[in-house]
């Protein structure tokens, strides 16, 4: 079984996130890292390797589409027990939309028959949560996505889906994509024998003409939205905090939600 | 002027108030009209709904063919009903499966796609959002340059303005491809409701968090004082406390209620992610150094389980 499982590489959240003067998100000024709602990603694919009655059986794919530094996020899948990688670097992708984005994913995972298609449940940064759905369209795929549990048997799969008003078991047969949220189990760091083994994986480097993508199609110039500004939001005022001294904050806060009309 | 098609929040062909709020954004860019995808015996009852809030026509799709599966077949079905009417934009409640359903559509259509929009406008006759990006500390306008703009609006983008409508009801039959029934719903286990109002849609919000140590009456107790949602941290969904539908943050719900009312909870980046464009926000935190001291507009420094219990009390004395 072939497993592919997309990571990207993201600003660092904890760190102050601008916007350039081309109003695309800044990530080279930055820190980046392997977006961490993609670790699950990585981590639900390794288990399905585990499981698998030999492992040998299974191989996982990270694919990263970014710029030089993003290939971090594909090498931290390695360590993690990815057994390859893939990354997609073209000065011509800056600037994609998740309908670029998902172009080159599509492109690259049709090199390939891959059985399965993992995605994060979100960028840490985009945070459209479409680019799963997305590449099940391109690549006329079921998809069973937002999986707080994966389970497979043979070529099938079952995933629990937590929705606002039920919580479903959605099956499919694969091939198919799945992607899965932050609920499905903790993701493992790379241990030091994975990370030394991580050095000698292979890592595939391809340009937008290797996967036969048009520099047309992709990078800010030919997304299909368009950003017309961009404002910081003024800092809130700082608000007044007192004690609570023996029921005076309760009694403070019940004062200032009457002046504020809220009882 | 063209149809913007605003796509029905419903549950079993009871409107939800997010789909008022999306005909009233769509009425300033075009001429509202309605696409319920449900069960076809309550399109009329929808389309009475509708129609007080300025649908003129009143597109209904049967899903009898289409609720077992997955998102494809309700993408399907919007895309012929684009097809016929070539409207000018489409609204999506901005849920889970609202976005899987418009990342599709995009796709299928080969249109510029942008979520969460809070606000909409018009340019002319092309739609103009605002989305609230970075944790809440940018907003960003954009407009869509290819294809039919389709807009995912996030709930309480607007204020309901009625409207008299048309509300003709339209039935479409649409064919839905064997790809697209791929990823079959096996078992479905429907949540209890609660009474209290939906987390997205309240005007108040209690939340609590680690700090509540797993007791959560004392939030509770105060949001019903309230006529609030209950909702939580991660950290309190983790640890289950709640289930994951009551989480807050990034990976969980984003709210923007009148005020929000934080319980035992530090303030991380990723739950700011959910609440910081709240209009009002309050915490108590037994440790005055905890970040979202950073946010508040009136903070507590104290411990809730003798905080809330008392601010309840007072609640329910002033209300009377
Ligand atoms: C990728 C990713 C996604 C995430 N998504 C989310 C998300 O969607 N939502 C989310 O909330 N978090 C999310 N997190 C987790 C987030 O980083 C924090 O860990 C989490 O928000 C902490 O929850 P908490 O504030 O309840 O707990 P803590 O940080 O442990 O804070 C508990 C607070 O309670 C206070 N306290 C303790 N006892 C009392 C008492 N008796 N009275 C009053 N105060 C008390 C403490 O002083 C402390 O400030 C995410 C993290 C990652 C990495
Ligand atoms: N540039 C990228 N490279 C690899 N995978 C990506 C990229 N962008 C998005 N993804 C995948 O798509 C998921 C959802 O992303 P998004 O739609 O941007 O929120 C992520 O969790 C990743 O698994």
């Amino acid at each position: 079984m072939k497993i592919a499982v997309c990571v990207k590489y993201v600003p660092d959240a904890t760190g102050d996130r601008h916007f350039e003067d081309d109003k695309t998100v800044d990530r080279v000024g930055v820190d980046g890292l392997l977006s961490e709602l993609d670790e699950y990603a990585v981590e639900q694919a390794l288990q399905i390797k585990e499981k698998a009655e030999s492992a040998d059986d299974v191989e996982v794919t990270a694919i990263c589409v970014g710029p030089e530094a993003a290939v971090d996020a594909v090498r931290k899948a390695l360590q993690m027990g990815a057994d390859q990688g893939v990354h997609v670097v073209d000065d011509a992708i800056a600037g994609s939309d998740a309908i670029a984005t998902s172009l080159v994913l599509a492109k690259v995972i049709e090199k390939d028959a891959y059985d399965l298609v993992m995605c994060g449940m979100a960028s840490t940064d985009g945070s459209m949560s479409v680019v799963p759905a997305m590449l099940a369209e391109r690549l006329s795929l079921p998809q069973l996505t937002l999986a707080s549990k994966v389970e497979t048997q043979g070529d099938q799969v079952r995933i629990q889906r937590d929705g606002d008003v039920a919580t479903e078991v959605v099956g499919g047969t694969m091939p198919l994509v799945i992607s899965v949220t932050d609920q499905s189990g903790e993701a493992r760091y790379p241990s030091f024998k994975g990370i030394m083994a991580a050095k000698k994986k292979p890592l595939e480097t391809l340009s937008l003409s290797d996967l036969g993508v048009d520099a047309g199609d992709v990078g800010l110039s030919v997304a299909w939205t368009e950003v017309e500004e961009t404002t910081a939001r003024p800092p809130r005022e700082a608000g007044e905090i007192v004690k609570d001294e023996e029921g005076s904050g309760a009694k403070a806060l019940a004062d200032f939600l009457a002046a504020k009309k809220f009882i | 002027m063209s149809q913007i098609l605003v796509v029905v929040d419903h549950a079993e062909g009871a409107v939800k108030k997010p789909t008022y709020e999306m005909l009233t954004l769509a009425a300033r860019v075009g001429e509202p009209s309605a696409v319920f995808i449900g069960p076809k015996d309550k399109g009329s009852e929808v389309a009475e709904a509708v129609k007080k809030y300025g649908a003129g026509t009143v597109y209904v799709v049967d899903d009898a063919e289409l609720k077992g599966y997955l998102v494809a077949p309700k993408a399907e079905a919007l895309q012929q009903i684009i097809e016929q009417v070539s409207p000018g934009a489409v609204l999506i409640a901005s849920s889970a499966e609202g976005k899987e359903i418009a990342g599709r559509l995009a796709i299928k259509t080969g249109s510029g796609l942008i979520t969460d929009a809070v606000d909409l406008e018009a340019d002319g006759d092309t739609p103009v959002t605002t989305q609230s990006v970075f944790a809440g500390s940018y907003t960003v306008k954009a407009k869509v340059t290819r294809g039919t703009p389709i807009i995912t609006v996030k709930p309480n983008s607007a204020t309901p303005q009625e409207a008299e409508g048309a509300g003709t009801v339209e039935e479409v039959s649409v064919t839905v491809s064997d790809a697209a029934k791929g990823a079959q719903i096996v078992a479905s286990q429907p949540r209890k409701a609660t009474g209290r109002p939906e987390l997205t849609e309240a005007a108040i919000v209690v939340s609590g968090g680690r700090g509540t140590g797993g007791k959560f009456e004392p939030v509770e107790d105060l949001a019903d004082a309230l006529g609030a949602a209950v909702g939580a941290s991660r950290a309190a969904v983790d640890s289950g406390w709640k289930p994951h539908s009551y989480q807050i943050g990034q990976t969980g719900k984003t709210v923007s209620p009148q005020l929000y009312i934080a319980a035992g909870i530090s303030g991380a980046i990723q739950h700011r992610a959910g609440m910081q464009t709240s209009k009002t926000i309050v915490a108590v935190n037994k440790d005055e150094e905890a970040p979202i001291f950073e946010l508040v507009d009136f903070g507590v420094v104290g411990d809730l389980h003798t905080v809330l219990p008392a601010v309840t009390e007072e609640v329910k004395q002033r209300k009377g």
